[in-house]
Protein backbone atom coordinates (compact mmCIF):
# COMPACT_ATOMS: atom_id res chain seq x y z
CA UNK A 1 0.00 0.00 0.00
CA UNK A 2 1.17 3.53 -0.74
CA UNK A 3 0.79 6.46 1.60
CA UNK A 4 -0.93 8.56 -1.07
CA UNK A 5 -3.57 10.64 0.68
CA UNK A 6 -6.69 10.84 -1.45
CA UNK A 7 -8.37 13.23 0.99
CA UNK A 8 -5.78 15.96 0.52
CA UNK A 9 -4.97 15.20 -3.14
CA UNK A 10 -5.52 18.00 -5.65
CA UNK A 11 -7.14 17.74 -9.05
CA UNK A 12 -4.41 16.77 -11.47
CA UNK A 13 -2.28 14.93 -8.90
CA UNK A 14 -0.83 11.70 -10.26
CA UNK A 15 -1.28 8.55 -8.20
CA UNK A 16 1.63 6.11 -7.85
CA UNK A 17 2.23 4.29 -11.15
CA UNK A 18 2.71 0.57 -11.67
CA UNK A 19 5.08 -0.99 -14.23
CA UNK A 20 4.57 -4.59 -15.25
CA UNK A 21 7.10 -7.12 -16.49
CA UNK A 22 6.91 -8.07 -20.17
CA UNK A 23 3.60 -9.84 -20.84
CA UNK A 24 4.46 -13.50 -21.21
CA UNK A 25 2.56 -16.50 -22.57
CA UNK A 26 2.91 -18.00 -19.11
CA UNK A 27 0.98 -15.09 -17.60
CA UNK A 28 -1.79 -15.39 -20.20
CA UNK A 29 -2.08 -19.11 -19.51
CA UNK A 30 -2.17 -18.66 -15.74
CA UNK A 31 -4.68 -15.80 -16.02
CA UNK A 32 -6.96 -17.97 -18.17
CA UNK A 33 -7.08 -20.44 -15.31
CA UNK A 34 -7.27 -17.89 -12.51
CA UNK A 35 -9.89 -15.70 -14.18
CA UNK A 36 -12.21 -18.38 -15.48
CA UNK A 37 -11.94 -16.96 -19.01
CA UNK A 38 -10.74 -19.94 -21.03
CA UNK A 39 -11.08 -18.20 -24.40
CA UNK A 40 -8.44 -19.95 -26.49
CA UNK A 41 -7.69 -16.76 -28.43
CA UNK A 42 -5.51 -15.71 -25.49
CA UNK A 43 -3.69 -18.98 -24.94
CA UNK A 44 -3.74 -21.12 -28.07
CA UNK A 45 -1.76 -19.81 -31.02
CA UNK A 46 -3.37 -22.36 -33.38
CA UNK A 47 -6.80 -20.99 -32.51
CA UNK A 48 -5.63 -17.39 -32.83
CA UNK A 49 -4.18 -18.09 -36.29
CA UNK A 50 -7.35 -19.84 -37.45
CA UNK A 51 -9.20 -16.70 -36.35
CA UNK A 52 -6.98 -14.65 -38.65
CA UNK A 53 -4.56 -13.25 -36.06
CA UNK A 54 -0.79 -13.55 -36.05
CA UNK A 55 -0.60 -14.55 -32.39
CA UNK A 56 -2.47 -14.73 -29.11
CA UNK A 57 -3.14 -11.45 -27.32
CA UNK A 58 -3.60 -10.44 -23.70
CA UNK A 59 -6.89 -10.64 -21.90
CA UNK A 60 -8.49 -7.24 -21.37
CA UNK A 61 -9.45 -8.33 -17.87
CA UNK A 62 -5.81 -9.09 -17.04
CA UNK A 63 -5.02 -5.46 -17.83
CA UNK A 64 -8.07 -4.38 -15.86
CA UNK A 65 -6.75 -6.38 -12.91
CA UNK A 66 -3.40 -4.60 -13.22
CA UNK A 67 -5.31 -1.31 -13.37
CA UNK A 68 -7.23 -2.26 -10.23
CA UNK A 69 -3.95 -2.43 -8.33
CA UNK A 70 -3.55 1.32 -8.88
CA UNK A 71 -6.73 1.76 -6.86
CA UNK A 72 -6.25 -0.90 -4.18
CA UNK A 73 -2.75 0.45 -3.54
CA UNK A 74 -4.18 3.77 -2.34
CA UNK A 75 -7.69 3.03 -1.07
CA UNK A 76 -9.29 0.38 1.12
CA UNK A 77 -11.56 -1.99 -0.81
CA UNK A 78 -14.72 -0.95 0.99
CA UNK A 79 -14.23 2.65 -0.19
CA UNK A 80 -14.22 1.78 -3.90
CA UNK A 81 -17.64 2.69 -5.31
CA UNK A 82 -17.11 2.34 -9.06
CA UNK A 83 -14.40 0.88 -11.25
CA UNK A 84 -14.76 0.83 -15.02
CA UNK A 85 -12.79 0.74 -18.22
CA UNK A 86 -13.06 0.75 -21.97
CA UNK A 87 -10.79 -1.62 -23.86
CA UNK A 88 -9.19 0.65 -26.41
CA UNK A 89 -6.73 -1.58 -28.25
CA UNK A 90 -5.44 -5.12 -28.15
CA UNK A 91 -2.64 -5.89 -25.71
CA UNK A 92 0.02 -7.71 -27.66
CA UNK A 93 2.04 -10.59 -26.32
CA UNK A 94 5.34 -9.31 -24.85
CA UNK A 95 3.87 -5.83 -24.21
CA UNK A 96 5.56 -3.87 -21.43
CA UNK A 97 2.67 -2.22 -19.66
CA UNK A 98 2.47 0.76 -17.36
CA UNK A 99 -0.57 1.71 -15.30
CA UNK A 100 -1.08 5.39 -14.57
CA UNK A 101 -3.73 7.47 -12.92
CA UNK A 102 -4.62 10.91 -11.72
CA UNK A 103 -7.22 12.68 -9.63
CA UNK A 104 -9.73 14.35 -11.94
CA UNK A 105 -12.72 15.25 -9.81
CA UNK A 106 -13.87 15.69 -6.26
CA UNK A 107 -17.58 15.52 -5.57
CA UNK A 108 -20.26 14.70 -3.05
CA UNK A 109 -22.72 11.96 -3.96
CA UNK A 110 -25.56 10.87 -1.67
CA UNK A 111 -23.93 12.86 1.13
CA UNK A 112 -20.59 11.11 0.74
CA UNK A 113 -17.37 12.84 -0.36
CA UNK A 114 -15.80 11.01 -3.28
CA UNK A 115 -12.81 11.33 -5.57
CA UNK A 116 -12.74 10.27 -9.20
CA UNK A 117 -9.51 8.95 -10.69
CA UNK A 118 -8.81 8.71 -14.38
CA UNK A 119 -6.84 5.49 -15.04
CA UNK A 120 -4.86 4.28 -18.03
CA UNK A 121 -2.94 1.17 -19.04
CA UNK A 122 -0.47 1.75 -21.87
CA UNK A 123 2.32 -0.17 -23.50
CA UNK A 124 5.98 0.70 -24.11
CA UNK A 125 4.99 2.80 -27.16
CA UNK A 126 2.52 4.81 -25.06
CA UNK A 127 -0.32 3.08 -26.95
CA UNK A 128 -3.35 3.14 -24.70
CA UNK A 129 -4.75 -0.32 -24.01
CA UNK A 130 -7.32 0.59 -21.36
CA UNK A 131 -8.92 3.91 -20.45
CA UNK A 132 -10.90 3.81 -17.26
CA UNK A 133 -11.82 5.41 -13.99
CA UNK A 134 -12.50 4.70 -10.36
CA UNK A 135 -14.67 6.53 -7.83
CA UNK A 136 -13.52 6.25 -4.24
CA UNK A 137 -15.15 7.46 -1.04
CA UNK A 138 -12.94 9.62 1.15
CA UNK A 139 -13.33 10.61 4.84
CA UNK B 1 -27.33 -8.99 -38.25
CA UNK B 2 -27.72 -9.13 -34.48
CA UNK B 3 -31.37 -9.67 -33.65
CA UNK B 4 -32.77 -7.10 -31.27
CA UNK B 5 -35.41 -9.60 -30.18
CA UNK B 6 -32.76 -10.87 -27.73
CA UNK B 7 -32.78 -7.60 -25.79
CA UNK B 8 -34.00 -8.58 -22.33
CA UNK B 9 -32.89 -12.21 -22.73
CA UNK B 10 -32.34 -13.68 -19.28
CA UNK B 11 -29.05 -15.57 -19.21
CA UNK B 12 -29.75 -17.35 -15.93
CA UNK B 13 -28.31 -17.45 -12.46
CA UNK B 14 -25.55 -19.46 -10.83
CA UNK B 15 -23.87 -19.62 -7.45
CA UNK B 16 -20.20 -19.08 -6.80
CA UNK B 17 -18.45 -20.17 -3.65
CA UNK B 18 -15.62 -17.75 -2.86
CA UNK B 19 -12.64 -19.88 -1.89
CA UNK B 20 -9.41 -18.52 -0.38
CA UNK B 21 -7.23 -20.68 -2.65
CA UNK B 22 -8.80 -19.19 -5.76
CA UNK B 23 -8.35 -15.64 -4.48
CA UNK B 24 -4.70 -16.37 -3.64
CA UNK B 25 -4.10 -17.80 -7.13
CA UNK B 26 -5.81 -14.83 -8.80
CA UNK B 27 -3.79 -12.34 -6.78
CA UNK B 28 -0.56 -14.22 -7.45
CA UNK B 29 -1.16 -14.10 -11.20
CA UNK B 30 -2.01 -10.39 -11.26
CA UNK B 31 0.97 -9.53 -9.06
CA UNK B 32 -1.06 -8.39 -6.05
CA UNK B 33 1.36 -8.78 -3.15
CA UNK B 34 -0.54 -6.82 -0.50
CA UNK B 35 -0.95 -9.37 2.34
CA UNK B 36 -4.46 -8.11 3.13
CA UNK B 37 -5.51 -9.84 -0.11
CA UNK B 38 -3.46 -13.01 0.26
CA UNK B 39 -2.98 -13.78 3.96
CA UNK B 40 -5.94 -14.58 6.20
CA UNK B 41 -4.22 -13.29 9.34
CA UNK B 42 -3.53 -9.94 7.67
CA UNK B 43 -7.10 -9.71 6.36
CA UNK B 44 -8.50 -10.37 9.82
CA UNK B 45 -6.09 -7.88 11.39
CA UNK B 46 -7.44 -5.34 8.91
CA UNK B 47 -10.95 -5.97 10.23
CA UNK B 48 -12.20 -8.22 7.43
CA UNK B 49 -13.99 -11.52 8.10
CA UNK B 50 -11.67 -13.28 5.63
CA UNK B 51 -9.75 -12.64 2.43
CA UNK B 52 -11.46 -9.77 0.58
CA UNK B 53 -12.54 -10.09 -3.04
CA UNK B 54 -10.45 -7.79 -5.27
CA UNK B 55 -12.34 -5.43 -7.61
CA UNK B 56 -12.06 -7.28 -10.91
CA UNK B 57 -12.63 -10.74 -9.43
CA UNK B 58 -16.40 -10.30 -9.83
CA UNK B 59 -15.78 -10.94 -13.52
CA UNK B 60 -14.25 -14.30 -12.58
CA UNK B 61 -17.30 -15.13 -10.48
CA UNK B 62 -19.42 -14.62 -13.58
CA UNK B 63 -17.15 -16.66 -15.87
CA UNK B 64 -17.18 -19.67 -13.56
CA UNK B 65 -20.39 -21.33 -14.76
CA UNK B 66 -21.46 -24.12 -17.11
CA UNK B 67 -21.51 -23.11 -20.77
CA UNK B 68 -20.80 -19.43 -20.10
CA UNK B 69 -20.77 -18.74 -23.86
CA UNK B 70 -23.95 -20.68 -24.67
CA UNK B 71 -25.80 -17.43 -25.37
CA UNK B 72 -23.42 -16.75 -28.31
CA UNK B 73 -24.92 -19.79 -30.07
CA UNK B 74 -28.40 -18.43 -29.38
CA UNK B 75 -27.49 -15.13 -31.03
CA UNK B 76 -25.52 -16.76 -33.86
CA UNK B 77 -22.16 -15.29 -32.85
CA UNK B 78 -18.78 -17.03 -33.02
CA UNK B 79 -16.50 -16.63 -30.00
CA UNK B 80 -13.61 -15.55 -32.21
CA UNK B 81 -15.67 -12.57 -33.44
CA UNK B 82 -16.09 -11.21 -29.92
CA UNK B 83 -13.98 -8.52 -28.31
CA UNK B 84 -14.45 -7.11 -24.82
CA UNK B 85 -15.47 -3.49 -25.32
CA UNK B 86 -15.91 -2.24 -21.79
CA UNK B 87 -16.43 -3.43 -18.23
CA UNK B 88 -18.07 -1.42 -15.44
CA UNK B 89 -18.28 -2.47 -11.80
CA UNK B 90 -20.42 -0.74 -9.18
CA UNK B 91 -19.71 -1.93 -5.64
CA UNK B 92 -22.34 -1.76 -2.91
CA UNK B 93 -20.98 -4.10 -0.24
CA UNK B 94 -17.66 -6.00 -0.12
CA UNK B 95 -17.47 -9.77 -0.47
CA UNK B 96 -15.10 -12.20 1.24
CA UNK B 97 -13.78 -15.74 1.03
CA UNK B 98 -16.19 -18.12 2.68
CA UNK B 99 -19.28 -16.50 1.19
CA UNK B 100 -21.44 -17.96 -1.53
CA UNK B 101 -22.85 -15.42 -3.94
CA UNK B 102 -25.46 -15.61 -6.71
CA UNK B 103 -24.84 -14.04 -10.10
CA UNK B 104 -27.68 -13.28 -12.49
CA UNK B 105 -27.21 -11.96 -16.01
CA UNK B 106 -29.34 -10.59 -18.80
CA UNK B 107 -28.82 -8.92 -22.14
CA UNK B 108 -29.95 -5.31 -21.82
CA UNK B 109 -29.15 -3.90 -25.23
CA UNK B 110 -28.14 -4.88 -28.75
CA UNK B 111 -27.19 -2.41 -31.45
CA UNK B 112 -24.98 -1.90 -34.46
CA UNK B 113 -22.66 0.80 -35.74
CA UNK B 114 -20.70 1.49 -38.93
CA UNK B 115 -23.37 0.15 -41.24
CA UNK B 116 -23.72 -3.11 -39.34
CA UNK B 117 -20.06 -4.09 -39.45
CA UNK B 118 -19.77 -3.60 -35.69
CA UNK B 119 -22.29 -5.26 -33.40
CA UNK B 120 -22.68 -4.50 -29.69
CA UNK B 121 -24.22 -6.59 -26.95
CA UNK B 122 -24.61 -5.14 -23.46
CA UNK B 123 -25.04 -7.50 -20.52
CA UNK B 124 -25.87 -6.61 -16.94
CA UNK B 125 -24.90 -8.91 -14.13
CA UNK B 126 -25.94 -8.65 -10.48
CA UNK B 127 -24.04 -10.24 -7.62
CA UNK B 128 -26.02 -10.94 -4.44
CA UNK B 129 -25.33 -12.66 -1.14
CA UNK B 130 -27.40 -15.49 0.35
CA UNK B 131 -29.69 -12.97 2.03
CA UNK B 132 -30.47 -11.44 -1.36
CA UNK B 133 -28.48 -8.29 -0.60
CA UNK B 134 -27.02 -6.71 -3.76
CA UNK B 135 -23.23 -6.69 -3.42
CA UNK B 136 -22.18 -5.47 -6.86
CA UNK B 137 -23.38 -4.93 -10.40
CA UNK B 138 -21.43 -5.34 -13.60
CA UNK B 139 -22.14 -3.94 -17.03
CA UNK B 140 -20.27 -5.59 -19.90
CA UNK B 141 -20.06 -4.41 -23.50
CA UNK B 142 -19.06 -7.00 -26.07
CA UNK B 143 -18.17 -5.95 -29.59
CA UNK B 144 -18.37 -8.16 -32.64
CA UNK B 145 -17.11 -7.56 -36.12
CA UNK B 146 -19.85 -8.68 -38.49
CA UNK B 147 -19.99 -9.41 -42.23
CA UNK B 148 -17.54 -7.22 -44.10
CA UNK B 149 -15.55 -6.60 -40.91
CA UNK B 150 -13.67 -9.92 -40.83
CA UNK B 151 -10.17 -10.01 -42.30
CA UNK B 152 -9.17 -12.68 -44.80
CA UNK B 153 -7.44 -15.77 -43.42
CA UNK B 154 -3.79 -16.28 -44.25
Amino acid sequence: MHNFDLCSAAIGDAIPAISLPELSRTTLALFAGASGDHNPIHIDIDFARKAGLDDVFGQGMLCMAYMSRLVTDIAPLEKIRDFATRFISITQIHARLTCLGQVVEKMTVEGEDRVRLSLVVQDENDDVKLQGYAVIAVQ
Amino acid sequence: MLDKKYIGLELGSHEFEIEPGRLKFFNQVIGQANPVFTDEAAAIAAGYPGLPVPPSFYFTMYMEQENVWGWLDTLGIELEEVLHGSQDFAFHKPAFAGQTVTLTARITDIFEKKGGTLGFVIKEITVSDTAGYLLATQKVTLVMRRQGGNQENA
